[in-house]
């Protein structure tokens, strides 16, 4: 191992052990900031590990999210089965589908995948809403556990460090070396021998599977579920701003986006509410015009400015 | 028969919606996501002459016109010029005019919360009329009358004009466009502006029978994306027949199964032409 | 360009006649067709490269040679016909997979990474190929072939910075870097001056002597001369020609075809 691995992995450490004890220190209304930061974390990153070299911009983290939270939802309320079951099932079917979407989808330009990913929590929603509401009776889905702020939020660090673990273990490995040469020309990537299309599906299926277990996890910060509340389309569009506020093309990039940004975004939900469309609009347009590589790209500039230059 | 003729009639007006956005995406490479809020804009001005001064939405048409054509322009000149500058490759310009479009999008649809957060319902010709048995509302028929002579218009002149032919040379290949001397950015920005325009009377038409609001536009975004690949994008032939399929279906599935499952459907036919035809019903193979 | 006319006695002598004969055959295409549409881009075209020998392909332009080259390498697939690499049916198969049977390519128009340092654009040629390399094994290979294409002491510079002759040698060596069983090169002479070219028609040379099966579609006529041991000479897709290069550059036909083309 590198010196420089080494000191990475302190880092990590430091900040997960540093993660763990805010619940500790916080409680009530930051305790949830906190909660609500880390499930950014989780599905910005896992976000940004396909999105970032391959950029094809997905829009689906509401619908994988929202099957997480629905199926741990419907498994517990209609079927009496446990939470920890119901995670495991959802994170499983969220996966497979994120695969068919992929198969579907991916092997064509990225506008078509746009397009496709860009309506599909709203698709599902009204697909769910409408087989619960003819087959399967509109019950109310509950789900109830003994499950505090602190845990959900001690379950979402998990999924965040096993983010990070599983983003340090593609970057090395012939996998991520792969999608980079991917995003840079796909066409080569195929005449040296790389399956493009099985690549870029492989890395879409792990958003899939983690934003579905993030999902599972919040379910029970709701209690009451109902599918317009899970598959949300305004999700999946502040897992993209965060990620590339934060810069995409650095494994912790996107917390740099998250941190900040869930701030604002909190701030702006309670004393202008009227205006949280208008603030995701302006907040797109500044990435795209005046921070395109994100905060990760506007540090390494300056740092690069003083002679340090870092190989991407 | 019922279905039959309402789907028609309203495959009719997404042809001008996808003919709009073919023109921005064929001809100035913008996959411009913020389409359907310009449709929105449309919608919102045509309610608001109608509520306000008992405007007929066909006299809102002469004024939304040049009005959309000016502020597309204007988009494509100060927004979208730069990102068509600094793009090294096709892709990149791809990515950026997708978070940049949705970035429009947002802006446009938190204004027109602000200026009007409720539906825009208002009354229009809401009479019945029957033609082949059928009874349909005129407000239908007449924004279908319409929509075919602006899609006719719209025709001729790509077709027939001088301007026109500039917009096709630029759609087949830049590059050699400007060879012959076309000023590859004044066009573009003139197709951008011109679909633009398209958008926007749609939604005039299409606010006389469907009570539209401010967050709506991305519905129609996505269904004017789905005809355009199925229709094959720059081909107004395929995006015409892929509308009038994307109607028909719509309003099969609305009246036999359920309402809620019409953008389901949508997405079944788009499964279907990305698993199928990717380039599209006309498209040839690897072209 | 007169330097190069000075190659052919001195490099041909260096190579032993009689394993060219006794190569075996390689790659197969038999009557292969491809159509875009109405145009019939490759007309019912056969021919073979034997193990270990360097084939020409020259012809006007807009003859099809790069389509050949594209259908050989899976770029698209073809209309009708076969491709067999060393008994191995390639059809039908996807360009990966191709490259994985032992395929590489360099590409008419330079294609690098620019986003990736000059040895990973190499190793990216190793790790995913027909034969597979990783970690430091590919790092010392990519090293050595960086080395080979006269880069050596330039692994880190970012590809980009580099001149397009550079490029192509690192285009080069990243074909090589997975031990093809052949390799195509598209019009890799194109656009050096007189100095580059003789570099560049030294390399080839080389490859050859080590014994690489090589395709070359090419304009540059002296390389054809100097490095080819066969020569297909193809016009609107079809076949009009095969043998030495001389041969088939004295052949009437050809000279008709190449009327009012040929500049070099």
């Amino acid at each position: 191992m590198k010196s420089a691995d080494i000191r990475a992995l302190v880092t990590a450490v430091v900040c997960i052990v540093l993660a763990a004890l805010v619940p500790f220190v916080f409680n009530g209304y930051w305790l949830s900031i906190a909660l609500t930061a880390m499930m950014y974390i989780a599905l910005s990153t896992s976000w940004a590990l396909f999105s970032g070299p391959t950029h094809y911009i997905s829009l689906a983290s509401g619908a994988f999210f929202g099957v997480g939270g629905y199926l741990v939802a419907t498994g517990m309320s209609d079927y009496n089965q446990s939470f920890w079951l119901m995670m495991f099932v959802a994170a499983i079917a969220a996966t497979v589908l994120a695969g068919l979407i992929g198969l579907a989808t991916l092997r064509l330009s990225g506008v078509y995948f746009v397009i496709f990913t860009l309506g599909l929590a709203e698709m599902i929603r009204n697909l769910v809403s409408w087989v619960q509401n003819n087959f399967l009776g509109s019950r109310g889905l509950y789900v109830l556990t003994d499950f505090t702020e602190a845990h959900i939020y001690w379950m979402l660090l998990t999924v965040a460090s096993a983010v990070f673990i599983f983003g340090w273990l593609v970057e090395r490995s012939r996998l991520g070396f792969a999608l980079k040469i991917i995003g840079n020309d796909e066409t080569v990537a195929r005449h040296v021998g790389i399956n493009t299309a099985w690549t870029k599906v492989v890395l879409f299926m792990s958003t899939g599977f983690f934003a579905a277990l993030v999902g599972a996890i919040i379910a029970p910060r709701y209690s009451y579920i109902e599918p317009n509340l899970v598959f949300s389309p305004e999700l999946s569009f502040l897992v993209v701003i965060m990620a590339l506020l934060g810069g995409t093309h650095r494994l912790w990039g996107p917390l740099l986006g998250v941190i900040p940004f869930t701030l604002i975004w909190e701030a702006i939900s309670i004393w202008i509410p009227n205006f949280t469309t208008l603030f995701l609009g302006i907040a797109f347009l500044t990435i795209v015009y005046f921070v395109p590589n994100g905060f990760v790209g506007l540090l390494e500039k300056t740092r690069g400015s003083r002679g340090v230059k870092a190989g991407s | 028969m019922d279905i039959l003729i309402s789907g028609l009639l309203l495959g009719g007006t997404y042809v001008l919606i996808a003919l709009g956005l073919n023109l921005q995406y064929g001809v100035a490479r913008i996959m411009n996501l913020a389409n359907g809020e310009m449709l929105v804009l449309g919608a919102l001005a045509s309610f608001w002459m109608f509520v306000s001064s008992a405007v007929s939405p066909l006299l809102t048409l002469i004024l939304v016109i040049p009005l959309a054509f000016i502020g597309n322009w204007l988009i494509y000149r100060l927004l979208l010029i730069p990102l068509v500058r600094r793009a090294r490759h096709q892709g990149q310009l791809e990515v950026d005019s997708i978070l940049a479009t949705f970035g429009m999008s947002f802006v446009l649809v938190g204004i027109m919360v602000a200026l009007h957060g409720e539906y825009f319902t208002y009354s229009f010709l809401a009479r019945p009329i029957t033609i082949l048995q059928s009874t349909v509302a005129l407000n239908r028929l007449v924004a279908f009358g319409f929509a075919v002579l602006i899609g006719a218009l719209l025709v001729l002149w790509l077709n027939y004009s001088r301007a026109g032919m500039a917009v096709r040379a630029v759609a087949v290949d830049p590059a050699s466009a400007r060879l012959v001397g076309i000023n590859v950015e004044k066009i573009s920005a003139l197709a951008f502006a011109v679909g633009g325009s398209v958008a926007a009377v749609a939604g005039v038409l299409i606010s006389t029978f469907i009570t539209l609001d401010a967050s709506v536009g991305v519905i129609f975004t996505m269904k004017a994306l789905i005809i355009i690949i199925m229709g094959g994008v720059g081909d107004v032939r395929g995006a015409i027949v892929a509308a009038l399929i994307l109607g028909l279906v719509e309003t099969l599935v609305a009246t036999l199964i359920d309402p809620g499952l019409t953008l389901a459907s949508a997405y079944l036919i788009f499964l279907l032409v990305l698993l199928f035809k990717p380039q599209g019903l006309f498209g040839r193979a690897q072209t | 360009m007169n330097t190069a006319t000075n190659n052919p006695g001195l490099t041909r002598s260096g190579k032993p006649a009689a394993r060219i004969a006794s190569g075996r055959t390689l790659l197969e295409v038999q009557s292969v067709s491809k159509a875009f549409g109405g145009l019939l881009a490759v007309d019912d075209l056969s021919f073979s490269v034997r193990e270990g020998e360097v084939l020409g392909i020259v012809g006007p332009n807009g003859s099809g040679k790069t389509t050949v080259m594209n259908l050989v390498s899976g770029v698209f697939s073809v209309s009708s016909g076969e491709i067999y690499l060393d008994g191995q049916d390639l059809t039908a198969v996807p360009a990966h997979k191709i490259a994985r049977a032992g395929v590489a390519r360099t590409f008419q128009l330079v294609k690098v990474l620019p986003g990736l340092s000059t040895i990973d654009n190499v190793i990216a040629g190793a790790v995913f190929a027909r034969r597979r390399r990783w970690g430091s094994e590919a790092k010392s290979h990519a090293r050595n072939l960086l080395d080979r294409v006269g880069l050596g002491g330039r692994q880190t510079q970012p590809v980009s910075s580099l001149t397009y002759i550079d490029q192509k040698r690192v285009e080069l060596a990243r074909a090589l870097a997975g031990d093809p069983q052949i390799l195509l090169l598209d019009e890799w002479l194109a656009g050096l001056n007189p100095s580059e070219l003789q570099t560049g028609m030294e390399l080839v040379q080389s490859l050859s002597d080590e014994g690489r099966t090589i395709i070359l579609v090419e304009h540059v006529m002296d390389a054809i001369r100097s490095l080819c041991d066969r020569c297909i000479v193809v016009n609107s897709g079809r076949l009009i020609a095969e043998g030495t290069p001389s041969a088939v550059l004295s052949d009437p036909a050809v000279i008709a075809a190449y009327l009012g083309e040929e500049h070099d």
